[in-house]
């Protein structure tokens, strides 16, 4: 009888997290979703943004975001695979236990330290190596391939490891080398493990807002080079929330319905992709 | 440039160009804890740590803003605690596959990769101005709490799974019922992989700027009430950085920030390598 009753309450415990998913998606799509509506799909998807003055075009931001994570990606997929390849093939276990901890603290520094020392070392470095503003879309995508390395390095290594050692063995008494063994044989058997971990990386660098709104310039505009001022969905949310009411507060929740929709849909591939194994 | 290398060769370039890759991960972590600390240390007194802030931060210390940062974490954890122990002790012993688990899961995996903005402004929507909580330590911290969620859930259900067997099965030999048995033997025994969740959750809260910035506030006055208003550590070295305020009480702030962020990790990597020893 006890047990039936605290199997009850746990299950209900249980259904919090997707309870309060539920929540989160219910509130930001009845905040923005009839906006984009009542603006129009051709005005929603301009490149126009004024939203005091009706114009909710979110196309700029959205080819903002775009751009810093697929930067982000170019500096994270190597360094993460390199750590993660490094620490589960050429690493002794005195390594490895002293390297992974040190990786994933990387992920424990907040976003804004991250946006912090982009203001004072990355931004003012392109600044003066490269002209422009150094506020700029390059300045972005190096701090969050910074920040995307532990969601990469500690999935990929990961399904390294969950590589049977059988592999392995059958691949040196063929005569292969270690470097041979990793690129012909482990990185394939670890793919959709490192598929996932670079999406999850992706979904990461697109949610990411304090360290981007720091570094990034914010300049509501297409950028036309790397080293131009750029603005993503989240930033335009967090600079303008504060004081948005309104269409405008609608409009800035039509965003987080985006960006949402987004994360969601690349979280439902990451999802797939390693559950195919 | 058919320049044809052999395997050793090839081997040894692999691993001098993992290895510098990896040399260079690692620098760039130390380089920024190193940079805030050279930078930030020198800021750090009693006065600072303890004093009032005065002129938004120009002058003066974060005594409210550690005071902030401290019962918005308490309040989350207190929230999620319990939900996220619950849920992973549901799944690990009450679920065997099934539907019910897989949309369990889902739902921890989703709020997982959910990013902090939309937690903002969630937390706006919902905690701020739907149930009228205002811009509060009880909204920032009940924000807090739905995020770490889905990190103390893992972890749990990870300290649960690694729980031999036997140790259950002698409770039940023992005359022990399935809810006895959680409560006396499973739950103790996982107990320091559930700290270490814990205590990880805490570090999400501590750095965590952009779901707290629209849910907590940024006032700058001692907190007296769960209803008071507050700016983290996190939140105020945000606005003292990018609006250019104090450059040397950025740094101060960051210092602290880093230090704690530097703690919980340690305290959580030493928990938890210490319960997998005990059982693997």
């Amino acid at each position: 009888m006890k047990d039936k009753i605290a199997e009850k309450i746990l299950l209900f415990i249980a259904l919090s997290a997707i309870l309060s998913l539920l929540l989160i998606t219910f509130f930001i799509f009845q905040q923005g979703v009839p906006l984009i509506f009542k603006a129009g799909l051709s005005n929603f998807f301009s490149a126009q943004w004024a939203p005091t003055k009706g114009n909710f075009g979110i196309l700029s931001m959205i080819v903002g975001s775009l751009m810093v994570t697929a930067g982000a990606l170019v500096v994270g997929i190597p360094f993460g695979l390199a750590c993660a390849i490094f620490l589960a093939e050429f690493s002794s276990g005195a390594i490895q236990k002293t390297l992974k901890p040190v990786i994933e603290l990387l992920a424990g520094i907040p976003s804004v330290v991250y946006g912090f020392i982009g203001i004072v070392i990355l931004v003012p470095f392109i600044r003066e190596t490269f002209g422009g503003p150094g506020f700029s879309v390059l300045a972005a995508s190096i701090i969050l391939g910074i920040m995307i390395l532990p969601t990469i390095v500690s999935i990929s290594y990961d399904s390294l490891v969950a590589v049977p050692k059988t592999y392995r063995e059958g691949s040196f008494a063929l005569g292969a080398t270690k470097w041979q063994t990793v690129r012909m044989l482990l990185l394939h058997a670890a793919r959709s493990g490192i598929v996932a971990g670079i999406i999850l990386g992706m979904g990461r660098a697109i949610g990411e807002t304090m360290a981007v709104i720091m570094i990034a310039g914010n300049a509501l505009k297409i950028p036309g080079s790397m080293l131009d001022s750029v603005r993503t969905l989240t930033s335009t949310i967090a600079l303008e929330l504060g004081y948005a009411a309104g269409d405008h507060r609608a409009a800035l929740f039509a965003c987080g319905s985006i960006l949402f929709i987004i994360i969601i849909i690349l979280n439902i591939i990451a999802i797939k992709v390693t559950g195919r194994k | 440039m058919t320049l044809r290398v052999g395997p050793r060769t090839s081997q040894i370039i692999a691993y001098i160009i993992l290895l510098l890759m990896t040399a260079i991960t690692v620098i760039v972590l130390f380089f920024i804890i190193g940079y805030i600390f050279k930078n930030g240390v020198g800021q750090l007194s009693l006065e600072f740590l303890t004093g009032k802030t005065r002129e938004m931060g120009k002058e003066g210390g974060i005594f409210a803003s550690i005071l902030g940062t401290l019962f918005v974490a308490i309040f989350a954890i207190v929230i999620a605690t319990p939900l996220g122990v619950g849920s992973a002790v549901y799944l690990v012993e009450y679920t065997r596959g099934g539907v019910i688990r897989r949309i369990i899961s889902f739902g921890a995996d989703c709020l997982a990769a959910v990013p902090s903005i939309i937690f903002g402004l969630f937390g706006f929507i919902f905690f701020v101005i739907k149930l009228n909580l205002g811009w509060s330590i009880i909204s920032g911290g009940l924000t807090l709490a739905v995020m770490i969620l889905p990190t103390i859930i893992r972890t749990t259900e990870e300290a649960i799974k690694a729980v031999p067997h036997a140790y259950r099965e002698i409770s039940y030999s023992l005359g022990g019922g399935k809810l006895d048995t959680i409560l006396k033997v499973v739950l103790p025994a996982s107990l320091p992989g559930i700290l270490t969740g814990v205590i990880l959750g805490i570090g999400r809260a501590v750095g965590e700027t952009a779901a707290v910035i629209f849910t907590a506030g940024s006032s700058l006055g001692i907190p007296t009430s769960v209803f008071s208003s507050t700016r983290t550590l996190a939140v105020h070295f945000y606005i003292l950085a990018r609006e250019g305020i104090s450059m040397p009480k950025a740094y101060g702030t960051a210092t602290v920030l880093i230090i704690i962020i530097l703690v919980v990790n340690f305290i959580a990597y030493r928990l938890m390598h210490r319960f997998m020893a005990r059982y693997y």
